[in-house]
């Protein structure tokens, strides 16, 4: 198993199929494929696929722990960046479509409607990820520091399950499922935390290298 | 893409007549079979622009309406495979799957209430009322999308007025055929049913209120609301309430689905205003399927003439 998550090759294949998603879309948009409303098609693909590699990046630390892979640590920043990445294009099918490119327009809608507010936060809160997500930016800002600045993606993975659901009319299931997971994997690290609190509380200085966030 | 058809062709017009009636024959002549196959829907979609699907219209010698729009209709394929009908499934593709084997026939309509003639009509009656006019309505959804269709049908006030209303009777109430073991989708859905629909009535006899028997000069879609249904095109799409199997003349305003559901959200007059937002979300524009960009929201959806003496000194912001 090790053998397999440290091959450079893996990293290949990982990388080439989460821009499956991408290039679905893009197959379907050339041959005009995408539906009776495109832009709807699209909006939703890159949405699903925002919140989905989200997931996915919160996945990382607790199966590292769960199932003994540090290993998988390897992929972490490149699910989190592929998360950004869709977000950036979610973000230009409403920018451009919805909102002809007016950014004082989009500015008002951004103020006006709590979905669009909730949705818009979630993706500015992941920028800064993904400029600092380097090995230099690491070393310049700080491990630690660097770890507290990363939890942002708590904050965008609630961000995009609130939109989700204030987007729906009535039918509420996927955004309640993602919800679910979200709430399942933010959970396991706040027990993780309380039960490192505990078992460090008669020694006050923290242990070097140990995460568990993430 | 879309392939459109003159003013003045019928359905049948665009195609002869030997084509239509055969052609999965038509088809493997033509070798597209293979083809299609390759190069996915969208060859199909060429060789077959969805007007040619249809068999020979069923209703013919409509009368037109002077309410008719000459905007750009949208393709069947537009208004049959993009739908809201919750009891067939929340996906806009799912009620085109979902209805396919939906039973609309034997099918009554019950008109009751404050009326001083109850009565069922048959499908048959009903298609016999008035004579069938063709109607191209804008139809603007409450989720800022919108479409352009060739409706078939008559004034609702046409039923209305066989039925004779008394004077208690301020308002009509809608009701949509329910069944779940034909409807299984319908418990994801989240909003209760039978569905139902109201209109004040001033409202329902105003002659843009239309009863719809058909589209692109043939019955209804299934997933459209087969076999009868109403169109206002002033209003919200949900207003529009499908597979139509009571009407009920009362004095109190009835309840409404989305009304029930979310107050706020949904009003029971929800009639189409550029100026008043969805909570969620602004109202201001919309998207015409087929277009990339929006283009604003008209007031009551363009239909102004016909339908703001209704609202007079009402407060559209209270009353939305």
């Amino acid at each position: 198993m090790r053998a397999i998550l440290t091959s450079k090759w893996t990293k290949v294949a990982v990388f080439l199929l989460c821009l499956l998603p991408f290039a679905d879309l893009l197959w379907r948009f050339i041959n005009g494929n995408l539906g009776i409303n495109p832009v709807e098609t699209l909006q939703h693909g890159t949405g699903d696929w925002t919140i989905r590699f989200i997931i996915f990046t919160l996945c990382i630390t607790p199966f590292r722990k769960l199932f003994n892979l540090p290993d998988l640590i390897r992929f972490r920043r490149m699910l989190g960046l592929f998360a950004f990445f869709y977000v950036c294009l979610h973000f230009l099918t409403y920018l451009g479509p919805d909102q002809s490119f007016d950014l004082a327009g989009m500015w008002k809608d951004v103020a006006k409607r709590p979905f669009i507010t909730v949705g818009f936060a979630g993706f500015v809160s992941l920028i800064p990820l993904a400029i600092t997500s380097t090995a230099g930016w690491i070393r310049r800002i700080g491990g630690k520091r660097w770890q507290m600045l990363h939890r942002l993606i708590y904050f965008a993975a609630v961000c995009g399950v609130v939109h989700y659901y204030w987007l729906v009319k009535s039918d509420v299931r996927k955004p309640v499922f993602y919800g679910g997971l979200v709430t399942i994997l933010l959970l396991w690290r706040l027990a993780s935390w309380i039960s490192k609190r505990r078992s460090q509380a008669p020694v006050p200085v923290t242990a070097p290298g140990v995460s568990v966030s993430g | 893409m879309l392939i459109r058809k003159a003013p003045d062709l019928t359905y049948a017009d665009v195609t002869p007549k030997s084509v239509y009636l055969d052609r999965r024959k038509f088809l493997r002549d033509m070798g597209i079979v293979g083809a299609a196959a390759i190069a996915g829907k969208n060859l199909l979609d060429l060789a077959l622009p969805s007007h040619v699907a249809l068999a020979a219209p069923k209703f013919t010698g409509l009368a037109k309406s002077p309410f008719s729009t000459t905007e750009k209709q949208n393709s069947f394929q537009d208004v049959t495979h993009y739908n809201n009908y919750y009891e067939f499934g929340t996906d806009k593709a799912d009620p085109a799957k979902n209805a396919q084997n939906f039973k609309t026939s034997p099918w009554t309509v019950s008109v009751e209430g404050e009326v001083k003639n109850p009565r069922k009509f048959t499908m048959d009656e009903i298609l016999k009322l008035a004579p069938l006019e063709e109607r191209i309505y804008r139809h603007r959804c409450v989720e800022r999308w919108s479409i352009v269709v060739p409706w078939i049908g008559y004034s609702f006030s046409t039923i209305a007025k066989l039925a004779e209303p008394t004077a208690k009777a301020r308002y009509v109430a809608f009701e949509t055929f329910y069944d779940p073991r034909q409807m299984p989708q319908a418990k994801y859905g989240g909003i209760d049913f039978p569905y139902v629909e109201g209109l004040r009535l001033d409202e329902a006899m105003n002659p843009l209120a239309l009863l719809c028997v058909g589209m692109y000069g043939d019955n209804l879609a299934n997933q459209d609301g087969a076999p009868v249904r109403m169109i206002l095109p002033w209003k919200y799409g949900y207003k529009s309430i499908k597979s139509l199997i009571k009407i009920r003349f009362q004095e109190k305003e009835p309840p409404t689905t989305w009304n029930r559901y979310s107050a706020d959200e949904y009003g029971f007059y929800s009639n189409v205003n550029p100026n008043v937002d969805h909570p969620r979300w602004s109202q201001a524009k919309e998207r015409r399927l087929g277009e990339i960009f929006t283009r604003p929201t008209l007031m009551f959806n363009g239909y102004s003439d016909q339908v703001a003496s209704l609202y007079n000194g009402m407060d559209l912001k209270k009353f939305h």
